[in-house]
């Protein structure tokens, strides 16, 4: 026992010793590495505190990396790999940062033909193995969470139902429509005919870039439950690709007008609603 | 128990509020009194206002066409009033699409609505 932590020492020993130029050597690797992405000073701030935080671990063969020794260490690289997750790095990157201590320890080493400091550099290196693996799997994570949160965000933002006109609302919709989500674009659009009392709504599809029979089937409800409620819905906005898909599938659109841009849309609700639009004498 | 949807004049046309749950039995009293009240009345409109209805079924779905149907008989034309939105996807869920019926976002427009058949049947 005595011996393995005399042995730990002399590595220690060294590290702490070269900790200056060790850590500027490590700096300008992962620099280079990173090609001007991160600067100097941030990169050098976080390893001055890696490398504090390491010190005291190294001996170890970073098998028990879930221990509470490397409580410290393990919360200095999760926010290092989270900023990175937030700042578009690859997790390779992220990982290597850790990765390239170990070839500035092997330079230092070098050397040394002391066998018992091959065996601890052997330790050593199976430690920053470890510590690289679990950046890897931090990044992993942060980058669920951010999947995670852009999908709620994308819920939240589902599709507005905006009153274009009196009595005239538009709904744009925009990506992939699945059942929930056109179930809740449904109800949003027939609470909003009640609410604001519109007799026409305009479902645009420009931005949907794919339609099947069963996006088209709840488009169709939609349609014939809003003229069940006392109001029209015209489509409009139907991309050349769709149109031609739409005819593929036989699927038929039967009495409901469909527009091809909003534009017209809207210019076929207005006259519906009785109202005329005048161009004005040029001033 | 026995609860009766009332059925009130006003001018030509027939206005049928609906304001309890709706059972098959009033459903089919309803389509009784409705059918006398409009050959004694000689209505040329019936109004149908359902915005208090919150569940509908397929017979009551089926009512609304049945209703439409008697009221062509007697040369009156039916507006479905006020559905509200659970109510309009249910139906469509049901495949219910109410093809001879008309409908209006609230009580004004429908009697606007009869308003205008009569003046263009005129």
């Amino acid at each position: 026992m005595t011996a393995d932590a005399e042995r730990a020492q002399t590595l220690t020993d060294l590290l702490r010793a070269n900790s200056e130029p060790l850590i500027d050597q490590w700096v300008s690797a992962v620099a280079a590495l990173l090609r001007g992405r991160s600067t100097r000073v941030e990169l050098e701030a976080d390893f001055k505190e890696f490398f504090a935080a390491l010190l005291p671990l190294v001996g170890r063969d970073g098998k028990d990396t879930g221990g509470p020794e490397f409580a410290e260490i393990r919360s200095l690289l999760e926010e290092y790999s989270r900023t990175r997750v937030r700042a578009g790095f690859t997790p390779s990157e992220t990982a290597a940062s850790v990765f390239s201590l170990k070839r500035q320890v092997f330079d230092l080493t070098e050397n040394s033909d002391d066998p018992q400091m091959f065996r601890q550099l052997m330790a050593f290196s199976g430690l920053l193995d470890a510590l690289g693996l679990l950046t890897f799997e931090f990044y992993a994570r942060a980058r669920d969470e951010i999947i995670r949160e852009q999908s709620e965000q994308l819920l939240e933002l589902t599709t507005p139902v905006v009153k274009i006109w009196e009595g005239v609302l538009a709904v744009p919709l925009v990506g992939t429509l699945d059942s929930a989500r056109t179930q809740v674009v449904m109800e949003k659009l027939l609470e909003a005919l009640v609410e604001t009392g519109s007799e026409h709504a305009i479902i645009d599809i420009t931005g949907v870039f794919a339609v099947d029979t069963q996006v088209a089937q709840h488009l169709l409800k939609t349609v014939v439950a809003a003229r069940l409620m006392g109001a029209e819905c015209i489509v409009s906005g139907i991309r050349p690709q769709i149109a031609q898909t739409i005819v593929a599938l036989g699927i038929e659109f039967g009495d409901i007008v469909t527009k091809a841009s909003l534009a017209d849309a809207l210019r076929h609700a207005l006259r519906r609603e009785g109202v005329d639009v005048v161009r004005r004498e040029a001033q | 128990m026995d609860q009766r949807v009332p059925i009130l004049k006003i001018g030509g046309v027939l206005l049928v509020s609906i304001q309890i749950d709706l059972q098959d039995q009033s459903v089919l009293a309803l389509q009784e009194d409705l059918a006398e009240k409009i050959s004694a009345t000689g209505a040329h409109g019936v109004v149908i206002d359902i915005s208090a209805v919150e569940i509908v079924d397929s017979f009551i779905g089926r009512m609304f066409a049945t209703i439409a149907s008697i009221s062509r008989l007697f040369d009156a034309d039916t507006v479905v009033v006020g559905m509200r939105p659970a109510v309009a996807i249910t139906l469509v869920e049901l495949g219910l699409t109410l093809g001879g019926v008309r409908t209006a976002l609230d009580l004004e427009r429908g009697m606007k609505i009869l308003e205008q058949l009569r003046t263009r049947d005129a």
